[in-house]
């Protein structure tokens, strides 16, 4: 058999092969350009005493993990749970960003469910998310002691993500 | 006839509605204008088959007023790209730029198809190298004009 016939078919497979793992992806998960780079800083007021801000500077030195929801935001209540759950276990710190939300419903919603985070900031114009490039709640994302971002979870946090992903890493960061 | 005269009046003032809606009557014509054209190029992050032009997300209406925003202050367009680009990557270009990790994107179809002509060629070639021309024999000739005339 003449072995150049074969050369249309291995291209066919090949081109199968690359269609079939770009089917797989998720078309929403949009790879972040600022993994690895500095976190934006931002100046936001905690959620329930306005009168008190906080900046992503004043966090250097920690590892925490940065957390956009809303109470709108029908998959954040999915993850809520999860992050209650793991914000016991006191592995790492998460900060809340309420990102366009109502504060008194965010304050509610927090005391009704639980509050996993160890402060709640408010960002009601949006503008620090879409300096983190944030474009569908929840999105979290990990950053280290120099304040470098090292990953980022664009959708809930599941058990999976938290202990695979989020927790080594985390752990890693730490040392 | 009345009827369909009355729903075509009812349709066109709510047409109006609409557009009226969406103009910015306060807003600098120029800068509007200006807006629409780079908008137009960008993709909404929230539903990813519109342009933040069209886009009615919350995202894409708080980035055209970040957008606006720039541009009043004396923003170029390559700055406000460079903006969002460094927030949500190459994605948010509906013409993504050439580089390292693109070229496959932009230069593969070529790829393909001077290498099909070349393959093409080639067969082409080699089949007209496997037909061999040969003289007829006069017997031959001779066979062929009977068939023709019998015809």
């Amino acid at each position: 058999m003449n072995k150049y016939l074969l050369i249309p078919l291995v291209l066919f497979i090949g081109l199968v092969a690359f269609l079939l793992v770009g089917l797989h992806r998720d078309p929403h998960e949009v790879p972040s350009p600022l993994i690895n780079k500095a976190a934006p800083d931002f100046q936001l007021q905690q959620l329930s005493e306005p009168a008190k801000t906080i900046s992503a500077k004043e966090m250097r030195g920690k590892v925490w993990l940065l957390n956009f929801w809303g109470t709108w935001c029908v998959a954040c209540r999915e993850e809520h749970p999860v992050l209650v759950k793991y914000s016991k276990t006191n592995a790492l710190p998460i900060y809340g960003v309420d990102y366009k939300d109502d504060r008194a419903a965010a304050i509610q919603l927090l005391a009704e469910e639980g509050n996993p985070y160890t402060m709640t900031l408010s960002d009601p114009e949006g503008r620090t998310s879409i300096d983190y490039g944030v474009y569908g709640a929840p999105e979290s994302y990990l950053i280290d002691k120099q304040g470098v971002i090292r990953f980022k979870q664009i959708g809930p946090i599941t058990d999976e993500v938290w202990n695979n992903k989020i927790l080594p890493l985390a752990k890693q960061l730490a040392q | 006839m009345k009827q369909l005269i009355a729903l075509i009046c009812i349709s066109i003032c709510f047409a109006v509605v609409v557009i009226a809606k969406d103009a910015q009557p306060n807003e600098d014509p120029q800068i509007e204008q200006r807006m629409k054209n780079l908008t137009e190029q960008l993709r909404c992050l929230v539903c990813q088959n519109e342009t933040l032009a069209d886009s009615r997300a919350d995202l894409a209406e708080d980035l055209r007023k970040q957008i606006r925003e720039q541009m009043k202050a004396g923003k170029s367009d390559k700055e406000i790209i460079a903006y969002l680009t460094d927030r949500y990557g190459d994605f948010v270009l509906y013409k993504p730029p050439v580089k390292a990790t693109t070229y496959l994107l932009w230069f593969g179809p070529f790829v393909f198809l001077i290498g099909g002509t070349i393959v093409l060629l080639r067969f082409v070639k080699r089949r007209r190298e496997m037909i061999h021309e040969e003289p007829l024999t006069a017997d031959e000739r001779k066979q062929a004009e009977e068939l023709l005339r019998s015809a």
